[in-house]
C-alpha cells in the first residue's frame, strides 16, 4: 500500500465489492411476489379501479346499488371483450381500428338475417363467418402484402361500416324475426348467481362471456405455443422468423381473433339493445385500444395481458360512470378518459427507465 | 471424414461474382476462423451453408453425401446452427423462452397440449451449465450482458444435435470481458466435436480460439492454413491483398 489513508488491502477490498455484487444478485433472483407485483402496471389500474369503485361508494349513494353495478359491468363487457382481442394484437406489434366497423358490420349480418327469418342458429354463424372474413383479409394483407397495420385496418373500418350500410340500407333494424327472444336474451339476459354474504346477485350475459373469454385468452397466452409465438413476434420479429416461428400464419390467425371478438361483441349488443343501426360502435375501437393500453398493453408490441385489458375497460367504465353519478358533465368525459390514457403510458415509461438504470 | 466439404462453389448475382471457386473442408471438432475485407465473400459463403441461398455452381457434401438447401430449414435439419450477429433474441422473453423458441417443450396428450415450463427451465440451465456460463433461465434477456446474450444465442444451437455452428462477429460489440466469455463458449463446443466458423473482423479473437485460419479476398479464397503456422502480421496482408496468397 502506498497511499496512508487507505485502511484495507486492495485484494481485501476487492473480495468486498465481489461480495456485494453477489448479494445483490442474490436479491435480484429472490424478488418477492410482492416486488414483482407492484411492478405490474396491471397492479397499478387494478388498485385505481378498486379505489374509484371504494371512493364512488362513499360518494355517491347509487354507484353502489346492484341495479348500477349490473348497468356498469355490462356496459363495459362489451369494450372489454373486444379489447382482450385487441390486446393480442398489439401483443404482436400490430394494431387492428376496424374493429368498431366489424362490430356493426357483425351485428347486422345478424340483424338483417333474422329480421328475415333466418333462425338465430344459422344468423350467428354467418355473422361470425364474416367477422373472420374481415379478420382473415386484415391478416393476410399484413402478414404476405406486408403492408403496415395501421393502413390495411383503416381502410377496413371504412369497408365493413359502409358493407353494412349496404347490407340494412341504412335502416334500423328492430324486428329479429322468430328467434328474437333467444337473441334479446343472449345479450340482455342475465344469470341468477347466489354468493355468500352478497347473496343473490344478477350476472348479466355479456360478463360472463366475457369472463369465459378472459379465463381463455389468458390460458392461451401463457400455456400455448401461439400465445408464445405473439410475445416473440411483438418482441422481436425477424428472431421469430429465424427461429422457425410460422410468423405470417400466426399475424394472419391474430387479427381474426381479434375481429371475432369484435364479431362476438357486437351479437351481444344487440341483443342488449333490442336493435341495431349503422352508427353503432363508431368511435369504438379508440376506448378498446384506450382500455389495452391502460391495461399495460405496449403499443410497441411484446407486452400486455388479457387481465390488463379487462380490468383497463372496467376503469374506463367506472370513470364515465362516476362522473354521470356525481353530476360532472359529460363533456369532461374525454378529458379524464385521456388523462388515464396519458397517465398509464407515462408510468409505463418512467418504470422503463428505472430498469434501465 | 470431412463433416462438411465445398468443391468449386461459386455464387454470381446477375454479372457479380461474389464468389468464384471456392473449395472448404471443415472437421469435427474444429474451429476455423474465417476472415476477410468486407465485400471480400464471407458473408456469401456463410449463407450458402446456412441454405440462405443456393450456389451458382460447385457441391457440398456433408459426411461424404452431396447436399443441397433450398432454405434455412433444410440446413437446420441437416446439422447446422447459425449464431446471427445481432442473436435474433426477443429481448421480452427469458433465457429459456428464447432457446427454446420455435422448439418448444411440450406436455399432455393429444390436441390438449401445454408448454412444459418446467422442463424448458430445467433443460436450459443445464445448457447453461454445460456452456459454464452464468446466464439464469428465468431472467429476461432485455436484463442480460452481452456474454450472457452470447450464452443464449449459443445453448439454443446445443438443443438439436448440430455439427457445425456458424458464427457471424460473435464478438463485434461487445466488452473485453465478455469476449473472453464467448471465446471460452468457443472452446466448449469444441469440445463437442462441433465444428465452429467463426467469422470475425477481430484478429486477436481468431488467434486466440480457431485452429485454422481461411482467409478470402475479392470472392476467392487467398490462404487455408493452420493457425500455428501463420501470423496477424501475414492475414492483414492476405486480407488486404499486399501478399497474394498464401
Amino acid at each position: 500500500m502506498v497511499t496512508g489513508n487507505s485502511s484495507r488491502h486492495p485484494v481485501a477490498r476487492q473480495y468486498e465489492v465481489a461480495a456485494n455484487l453477489e448479494q445483490s444478485i442474490d436479491k435480484s433472483v429472490h424478488r418477492s411476489w410482492l416486488t414483482w407485483l407492484t411492478s405490474q402496471q396491471t397492479f397499478w389500474v387494478s388498485m385505481a379501479a378498486v379505489v374509484a369503485v371504494v371512493v364512488l361508494g362513499l360518494a355517491s349513494d347509487v354507484f353502489a346499488t346492484q341495479q348500477n353495478l349490473f348497468n356498469v359491468t355490462r356496459n363495459f363487457a362489451f369494450v372489454a371483450i373486444i379489447a382482450i382481442g385487441m390486446t393480442a394484437v398489439i401483443i404482436s406489434g400490430g394494431i387492428d381500428l376496424s374493429v368498431g366497423a366489424v362490430l356493426v358490420l357483425s351485428g347486422m349480418v345478424v340483424g338483417m338475417q333474422m329480421n328475415a327469418g333466418a333462425s338465430i342458429w344459422v344468423a350467428i354463424p354467418l355473422a361470425l363467418a364474416a367477422s373472420l372474413g374481415v379478420g382473415a383479409f386484415n391478416g393476410l394483407m399484413i402478414a404476405y402484402v406486408g403492408m403496415p397495420a395501421f393502413v390495411v385496418t383503416l381502410g377496413m373500418l371504412s369497408i365493413a361500416r359502409s358493407v353494412a350500410m349496404v347490407l340494412s340500407n341504412n335502416r334500423m333494424v328492430y324486428e329479429f324475426g322468430p328467434d328474437q327472444p333467444q337473441l334479446l336474451a343472449l345479450g340482455g339476459g342475465f344469470v341468477d348467481l347466489w354468493l355468500p354474504w352478497l347473496g343473490q346477485i344478477q350476472i348479466p350475459s355479456p360478463v360472463l362471456f366475457l369472463l369465459v373469454m378472459l379465463l381463455g385468452a389468458a390460458f392461451f397466452f401463457r400455456w400455448t405455443r401461439w400465445g408464445r409465438y405473439l410475445f416473440a413476434i411483438g418482441g422481436n420479429e425477424r428472431a421469430a422468423t429465424v427461429t422457425g416461428v410460422p410468423v405470417k400464419l400466426v399475424k394472419v390467425s391474430v387479427y381474426m381473433f381479434c375481429s371475432l371478438c369484435a364479431g362476438m361483441a357486437g351479437i351481444l349488443e344487440v341483443g342488449w339493445l333490442g336493435t341495431i343501426t349503422t352508427s353503432l360502435g363508431q368511435g369504438m375501437e379508440l376506448s378498446v385500444i384506450a382500455a389495452a393500453v391502460i391495461g399495460g398493453a405496449n403499443l410497441s408490441g411484446g407486452m400486455g395481458t388479457a387481465f390488463g385489458a379487462v380490468v383497463g375497460a372496467a376503469l374506463l367504465e367506472v370513470i364515465r360512470n362516476s362522473l354521470i353519478l356525481l353530476g360532472i358533465s359529460t363533456f369532461w368525459q374525454g378529458t379524464f378518459v385521456g388523462s388515464f390514457i396519458i397517465i398509464a403510458v407515462l408510468f409505463d415509461r418512467l418504470r422503463a427507465r428505472d430498469a434501465n438504470e | 471424414m470431412a463433416i462438411l466439404e465445398l468443391t468449386g462453389v461459386s455464387k454470381h448475382f446477375g454479372a457479380i461474382r461474389a464468389l468464384s471457386n471456392v473449395s472448404l473442408t471443415l472437421n469435427p471438432g474444429e474451429v476455423v476462423g474465417l476472415m476477410g475485407d468486407n465485400g471480400a465473400g464471407k458473408s456469401t459463403l456463410v449463407k450458402i451453408v446456412a441454405g440462405n441461398y443456393p450456389p451458382s455452381d460447385g457441391t457440398m457434401t456433408m459426411l461424404g453425401r452431396k447436399v443441397a438447401f433450398h432454405k434455412p430449414s433444410d440446413a437446420r435439419r441437416a446439422g447446422i446452427e447459425i449464431v446471427y450477429q445481432d442473436l435474433a433474441l426477443c429481448d421480452n422473453l427469458t433465457a429459456a423462452e428464447n432457446v427454446y423458441l420455435g422448439r418448444e417443450l411440450m406436455r399432455g396428450f393429444g390436441p390438449f397440449r401445454i408448454l412444459n415450463y418446467a422442463a424448458m427451465f430445467k433443460r436450459a440451465g443445464e445448457l447453461f451449465a454445460e456452456l459454464k456460463s452464468e446466464t439464469r433461465p428465468r431472467d429476461l434477456v432485455r436484463r442480460m450482458s452481452g456474454g450472457q446474450r452470447q450464452a443464449v444465442a449459443i445453448a439454443r444451437t446445443r438443443l438439436s444435435d448440430a455439427k457445425i455452428v456458424l458464427m457471424d462477429e460473435p464478438t463485434a460489440a461487445i466488452s473485453v470481458r465478455q469476449i473472453a466469455e464467448v471465446l471460452s463458449l468457443v472452446r466448449r463446443l469444441r469440445e463437442q466435436a462441433i465444428a465452429v466458423v467463426l467469422i470475425s473482423h477481430r484478429m486477436p479473437d481468431v488467434f486466440a480460439v480457431a485452429d485454422r485460419i481461411v482467409v478470402m479476398r475479392r470472392g476467392e479464397k487467398v490462404a487455408d492454413k493452420a493457425i500455428a503456422k501463420s501470423s496477424p502480421e501475414e492475414v492483414t496482408g492476405l486480407i488486404t491483398g499486399a501478399i497474394e496468397a498464401a
